[in-house]
């Protein structure tokens, strides 16, 4: 491919990769306070439908943002209270928490159906930035909600690593009793960090409904979430890395697309499916050179309990 | 002069269900003082230390830090105070580093961590006390010691002047023993004071000002060090009248069943928890392990029954090697165990008492035929089980949490009595039991002992163990210090050696 066709395409797989981006750095956050939420697909859902209602509503896609995030936010304060609250089991509240998502997104969306937004988000060039040759056109001929991914992506990272409020959602991660001993408060620092990654999956799923497709129809996300969730496995629970994977996976939809439009030979479900089959054989490869050191939280998806002896 | 007391803890009470752990304590710490807390185990020392931490609430007494009354809510508030405990098992994020460990939660300005900054600040601390820690070190990469030092630092950091240690040297070399020993008497040097959780009389004796004496939740003395000597502190710890009668002892042994030799055992954190084991059990015999928990009498009885590997040694059965065979080649062999945590270890809580009674036989034959299970030769056997043993209960498919102590200690002894072995090891089989049943398990075991078995408790009463057993072998240290025939053995000489003395004679 020469470099005419190389920056559209690679310009797509920004654009395809940002609302995973948004959902796979909330979830870092999730798991690195030590809660493990697989109700990221639900929250994207719930996130889109109630972005794209808002808009169509109020005219305005700002308004649309905050329902998004109000929307997945909520559902991650149901999981945060199930979990952290009644110390539930974490994989059956995250998995239901996906199953409510879908049913009400679509439930909600109905009458929305194929509608055009009202306010979609168009590309905002950046000034000066953007005639930088190739990177220009990639980068900064975004929409906003990119930029926005990216700065919230390099600003997760410096919280986790750089401050103090990092070391604390990560003790909570790794030992909550060192935490608890020393006088932080893990139940909240864990409610926290899941709402956190709600929103987050929020904001994912309203990219999906305002900027990228932009419209609603039901399972909008079609696995979104879950890759989003495998990418934080192969990002080390890494923000920066994070953005890496995203626009890798990104790069592959993008890829599946353009050859189906070119019309190449190939099954254009082999081709959707590609995302996907990337993101096993990803897992595959971390989970074989995975180390102690680089790896999980220790106490990701174990209650804490002062009592427990 | 009269000083003010830093800590002072007034008529202290505190129950748990069914056990009153602290009765009416009360308990001073001076600034500048090394204050040992002595006694056996469930003697109250770590719920004492645990109010004062708090970690737990008092049901009744009052605190007082320098003079003023507090109610502790949390730790965080003993923090506040300048109250810190460092627990046996360290609260450290294994995968941050030494200055991140240090600085975790601690109050300051802003909120940006600047790597220098806070490592230069652990580094000076390290230095002044002598700590020798250093800040950019992982803790996984550090070794107990060290890690204990973190610790310290830790506490310093935040400004604690009362420092509280729970069994501070288990884990440590002779040598660090003694760096330690230096650093805490700097601290108290300085005007702090150190609180240190302890059962070894030579280390009181050693390190501090001051020793408050616990037993069975009182204090049974307290004085300062000088006043006092070894066997004072020993008679305080265990004295007692002998309440029951003396069951007859069995003076002719058969043929030694089990032998043990130089058996070494690491411990759950990769130290040698078990140095040097060498012990005969012979056929009707019972032989009782005296020693304050901690001393390696789990991992050596881990090990007898094949749930831990030995680092070095060996262990014969009937002349036959055994060291290698897994759990359930020994078991076939005739080595059953009853362990010590019956809920955990020894039956599975939530499935019924039929299906508990043959978890350690299922796939005999009589049970079982290729995957199926004969269900109505199970029930006619729980039901035996349940006869014989005298197993109080209404319905055998009910889940065994719904049995009493007594009742799953009943059900596993039979379950393992039944299958006629050869030897039992036993931990604790009366921990948590009241009177009756604890008697009733006596009553089971000596019956036992009768047919010829060989068996092996691990017993934390010394009452118990001189009423049951044949021999004693006490534990210290991760070692069989000396073996006594219980008739001639007298209370105070195997108190002393639980605590650490030297044998003599033989």
């Amino acid at each position: 491919m020469e470099l005419s066709a190389l920056v559209p395409f690679l310009a797509a797989a920004i654009v395809a990769g940002t609302p995973i981006l948004f959902a796979a750095v909330g979830e870092v956050m999730a798991e690195r306070s030590g809660i493990l939420n697989l109700g990221v697909e639900g929250m994207m859902l719930v996130g889109a439908v109630m972005g794209f209602m808002i808009t169509i509503v109020t005219g305005n896609h700002w308004t649309g943002i905050i329902a998004a995030m109000a929307g997945g936010g909520l559902m991650a304060l149901i999981h945060a209270f199930i979990t952290v609250t009644l110390k539930g089991n974490q994989v059956v509240s995250g998995l239901a928490l996906t199953i409510f998502g879908t049913g009400v997104s679509g439930f909600l969306g109905k009458s929305y159906q194929g509608m055009p937004t009202a306010d979609p988000f168009t590309p905002c060039v950046v000034p000066l930035l953007s005639d930088i040759p190739v990177l220009g056109p990639i980068l900064f001929k975004q929409d906003v909600l990119v930029y926005i991914s990216i700065i919230l992506a390099l600003g997760f990272w410096f919280l986790l690593y750089r401050t103090s409020w990092g070391l604390t959602i990560r003790s909570a991660g790794e030992n909550p009793a060192a935490a608890d001993a020393v006088g932080i408060s893990v139940s909240r620092v864990r409610y926290l960090c899941t709402i956190i990654g709600g929103i987050m999956a929020g904001l994912g799923g309203a990219y999906l409904s305002l900027a990228y497709v932009p419209s609603w129809q039901e399972n909008l996300t079609a696995g979104r979430g879950w890759i989003a969730v495998a990418l934080v496995i192969f990002a080390l629970w890494n923000p920066l890395r994070a953005i890496a994977g995203a626009y890798l996976f990104g790069g592959v939809e993008a890829l599946a697309f353009r050859l189906q439009t070119a019309g190449i030979q190939i099954s254009s479900f082999f081709l959707s499916m590609l995302p996907y089959l990337l993101t096993i054989l990803v897992l595959v490869l971390v989970t074989v050179r995975l180390r102690q050191e680089a790896g999980a939280p220790l106490a990701l998806g174990v209650p804490y309990d002062r009592e427990e002896r | 002069m009269k000083r003010e007391p830093l800590i002072e803890m007034n008529n202290i009470s505190k129950s748990f269900p069914g056990v009153l752990a602290n009765h009416n304590i009360s308990f001073r710490v001076y600034p500048g003082e090394i204050h040992a807390l002595l006694g056996e185990n469930g003697a109250g020392k770590s719920t004492l230390m645990s109010i004062l931490a708090g970690l737990y609430r008092p049901d009744s007494g009052q605190i007082k830090v320098r003079g003023r009354q507090v109610q502790f809510r949390s730790p965080r508030y003993a923090l506040e105070s300048g109250i810190g405990m460092i627990y046996q098992h360290f609260r450290l994020v294994n995968n941050f580093t030494v200055a991140e460990n240090i600085v975790l939660g601690a109050k300051r300005r802003g909120i940006i961590n600047r790597q220098e900054g806070m490592e230069g600040k652990v580094q000076e601390l390290s230095e002044r006390f002598g700590l020798g820690v250093d800040p950019a070190a992982r803790i996984s990469n550090l070794s107990l010691g060290e890690q204990q030092r973190v610790e310290i630092l830790k506490m310093l950091y935040r400004g604690c002047d009362v420092l509280i240690m729970d069994e501070p040297t288990t884990v440590l070399t002779p040598r660090e023993v003694q760096d330690l020993f230096k650093v805490l008497r700097f601290m108290a040097d300085e005007g702090r004071a150190v609180v240190l959780i302890t059962h070894k009389l030579h280390e009181v004796m050693e390190i501090a000002d001051y020793v408050t004496v616990l037993r069975k939740g009182e204090v049974a003395g307290s004085d300062r060090i000088e006043n006092l000597h070894e066997s004072d502190l020993t008679h305080m710890m265990v004295a007692r009248e002998i309440e029951y009668g003396q069951v007859n002892r069995n003076t002719a042994p058969g043929p030694a069943v089990l032998e043990i030799k130089g058996l070494q055992v690491r411990g759950d954190l990769g130290y040698l928890a078990v140095k040097d084991a060498t012990l005969d059990i012979r056929s009707g015999e019972i032989v009782s392990i005296a020693g304050v928990a901690g001393n390696g009498q789990r991992e050596l009885v881990e090990a007898l029954a094949g749930l831990r590997t030995p680092a070095k040694g060996s262990i014969r059965m009937k002349g036959r090697d055994i060291t290698d065979y897994d759990i359930r080649k020994r078991l076939e062999l005739g080595l059953n165990m009853v362990p010590e945590d019956r809920l955990g270890m020894g039956l599975v809580p939530n499935i019924s008492v039929m299906d508990n009674s043959i978890l350690r036989s299922y796939y005999r034959p009589e049970f079982s035929r290729g995957p199926f299970l004969n269900y109505s030769r199970i029930r006619k056997y729980a039901r035996s089980l349940v006869e014989n043993y005298n197993i109080y209960l209404s319905d055998i498919n009910y889940p065994v949490n719904f049995l009493s102590g007594g009742n799953l200690q009943k059900l596993l002894l039979g379950r393992e009595l039944d299958k006629r072995p050869q030897v039992i090891i036993a931990s604790y089989p009366v921990r948590g039991l009241d009177v009756a049943a604890a008697e009733a398990v006596f009553q089971l075991l000596l019956r036992e002992r009768d047919k010829g078995t060989a068996i092996l408790l691990v017993l934390e009463d010394l009452d118990d163990i001189f009423r049951l057993s044949d021999r004693v072998a006490v534990m210290y240290d991760g070692e069989i210090r000396a073996v006594l025939d219980a008739d001639t053995a007298d209370l105070n000489t195997i108190g002393a050696l639980m605590l650490g003395a030297a044998p003599t004679g033989a």
